[in-house]
């Protein structure tokens, strides 16, 4: 049995369907994530996790006990809020301590396990700090201190690092990955930051309008996209318009609007007729002069349009004969150089026949 | 911009306010201290600062004012019992302001300001007639005191009054000092963060620890402001006890008036005043201290 089932959860706001019949089973010890668009959902499905709202139909079960009509402070589940919601008025120690007073616990146990959490998150001798004494990362940690110092069976994360400058965030990424191993504390993460989530979660389960659109690892996610939105929500992606003309074994020809005919990989369900897109991702499309013909390879030739300068990599935009533009990847590892082409240059795009997906409509 | 003129615009804008305090505050205080040390004219205000006798001119000045407040523990009664029926006040307006307050910063933004409005509509008729129409509320003919008794006396009890009762002066004190407790609450409550309440919740505070936790020390500042707002002013009040406590009804502030107007003692008026005053200074002084060492 799942630790947490949501089971066909619909959640209706006027006309709105905030939340539209999702089921999501995640297992104890995992690290989850809500990953989508603002409007998508997934705070509203995090805040009926929590007990701030109640689902309109479908049921949300927690270690097999229906949590329908149990308010948010009977629940065994907590929040690392947005906004971390530190309490003003209380110091480091009264804030972390604040879920075992509330439960009435021991005094000795309270000191003992704040100062435990205090540990945990590298917080020793902040003590008696204010919150607005603190920066935003420890703020943080205090936030996460604070809502794992009884065990709860689920932290819920609300988009905890949205308020974080860059560099930071990499490595308060590495802290809470560390610390979700060291606890075993089932992790419910929400955020619309798609490398986040590629970095931090064991599953991710994406979200539009409401509807869960696929559910997997990360790797999964972002090399075996399901539909068109998850291809081009998760990363960058190449999303060129075709039909399927001929299926043969496990390749394929599809047509591509614009560019010609291509081969590309055949599964289950794909057949002649069919309309869809070949998803591709920048970094499986080679760039460059004069590139070989093999059979296994589709090469048009085209001009560099324009180009994104991005430090380690470059994106070149090529435009090809047809006039439709591809996006390819460049790492800038090779000695001596900054940068490889230049735009107007006369290029050619390859790719081969299984590195994109065809995802009909 | 340069200096000079940088302290041009200093002054020019605190110019005004300084004169006004100057004006209307400082020297008005100076002269009741001034006040309180002279002599009695024959005919009410003061005796003349100077008298001739033999030996020449003489500054007639005395601190037989202060003696007289000091040797009668009447005053001091008449402080003491203000001193309650401002503290009383303050408390059922304490008591009666905080639901409302937070009733008002959690209604939906749109309805706020009518119901701030709703708060502060009684300003708009003049004070001595509201406070005479709770003379008409409280006196023996109206329909609410009539129900009263017949209820009560349903039961058994002999019927009451309630017009020129102490009774009658906190319903008055009360009635016009809550919207200087609502508005400052008011404005302490609607600043707070919800995800406060959200987190504490989530944490396992129920309902009343959320208030006792979370709400209302975060709304102390506001709880001070709001006392001190009520207690001064009460404190120093003669028109509601004048028009609803009859004679056993008075406080501190009908002496003073009496001194002032009836029997026409400036000095001990002032000495009066002067008491007063300092005791609200040292109050003030107090709740700031309080209000400081319990902000975060």
């Amino acid at each position: 049995m799942a630790l947490l089932e949501i089971a066909n959860v619909t959640r209706r706001f006027g006309d709105f369907t905030a939340v539209n019949d999702v089921s999501i089973s995640i297992e104890a010890g995992e690290f989850f994530t809500l990953l989508g668009p603002s409007g998508c959902g997934k705070t509203t499905l995090l805040r009926m996790i929590a007990g701030f709202d109640v689902p309109d139909d479908g049921r949300i079960i927690v270690d097999g006990q229906d949590m329908t009509g149990i308010p948010p402070e009977a629940r065994n589940i907590h929040t690392v809020f947005q906004s971390y919601a530190l309490f003003p008025h209380m110091n480091v120690e009264a804030n972390i301590a604040f879920p075992l007073r509330m439960a009435k616990a021991d005094p000795a146990r309270i000191s003992r396990r704040v100062e435990e959490a205090l540990e945990d998150v590298r917080l020793t001798g902040m003590n008696k700090r204010y919150p607005n004494e603190l920066s935003g990362g420890q703020k943080q940690r205090v936030a996460v201190a604070r809502a794992l110092i009884n065990r709860p069976k689920l932290l819920l994360l609300d988009e905890p690092l949205a308020a974080l400058d860059a560099k930071l965030k990499e490595s308060v990424q590495l802290e809470l990955i560390g610390l979700q191993k060291e606890i075993g504390v089932t992790f419910v993460y929400v955020t619309h930051d798609q490398g986040e989530a590629l970095a931090l979660s064991h599953r991710i389960a994406v979200m539009n309008h409401g509807r869960v659109e696929q559910i997997d690892e990360p790797s999964k996610i972002y090399g075996f996209p399901k539909n068109r939105f998850v291809a081009d929500f998760i990363g960058q992606c190449n999303l060129l318009e075709g039909e399927i003309k001929v299926c043969q074994g496990e390749r394929m020809t599809v047509h591509l609007d614009g560019i010609g005919e291509v081969s590309a990989l055949n599964v289950e369900g794909d057949q002649p007729g069919l309309r869809g897109v070949l998803a591709l991702r920048p970094e499986k499309v080679a760039i460059g002069r004069d590139l070989p013909d093999e059979p296994d390879l589709n090469r048009f030739a085209g001009k560099v349009y324009d180009f994104l300068y991005l430090g380690d990599v470059t994106v070149y935009i090529v435009e090809l004969a047809g006039g439709m533009r591809i996006e390819a990847l460049l790492p800038n590892s090779a000695a001596g150089r900054t940068k490889f082409f230049e735009a107007g240059d006369d290029v050619q795009v390859s790719w081969r026949y299984d590195a994109g997906h065809f995802l009909n409509d | 911009m340069s200096a000079p003129r940088n302290r041009l615009h200093k002054w020019l804008i605190s110019g005004p306010p300084l004169a006004y305090l100057l004006v209307f505050f400082a020297i008005p205080v100076l002269i009741m201290v001034a006040a309180s040390f002279r002599n009695p004219g024959e005919f009410g205000g003061l005796a003349p600062l100077f008298y001739e006798d033999e030996a020449g001119a003489h500054l007639d000045l005395t601190g037989q004012n202060y003696g007289r407040f000091f040797s009668d523990f009447l005053y001091t009664q008449l402080f003491i019992k203000s001193f309650a029926y401002a503290a009383i006040t303050t408390l059922v307006c304490l008591v009666i302001a905080y639901p409302l307050s937070m009733l008002i910063a959690r209604s939906p933004k749109k309805h706020r300001d009518l119901l701030v409005l709703l708060v502060i509509l009684p300003f708009w008729s003049n004070f001595l007639i509201r406070v005479y129409a709770w003379m008409i509320i409280l006196g023996p003919q109206s329909a609410f005191v009539r129900a009263l008794n017949a209820f009560i006396g349903f039961f058994g009890f002999e019927p009451v009054s309630l017009l020129f009762t102490p009774f009658a002066v906190i319903v008055g004190l009360v009635y016009v000092h809550l919207p200087f407790m609502v508005l400052p609450l008011y404005a302490n409550l609607e600043k707070h963060d919800p995800a406060l309440l959200d987190a504490a919740q989530d944490l396992g505070a129920n309902a009343w620890q959320r208030f006792w936790r979370v709400t209302f020390p975060l709304s102390l500042p506001g709880v001070y402001a709001g006392a001190a707002l009520v207690f001064i002013p009460a404190l120093g009040i003669f028109a509601i006890p004048d028009i609803l406590g009859g004679t056993g009804g008075i406080m501190i502030g009908n002496v003073i008036k009496q001194q002032f107007l009836d029997t026409r003692d400036w000095p001990f008026g002032s000495v009066l005043s002067i008491v007063l005053t300092v005791m609200a200074v040292i109050l003030a002084a107090l709740a700031a201290w309080v209000g400081r060492r319990s902000r975060v």
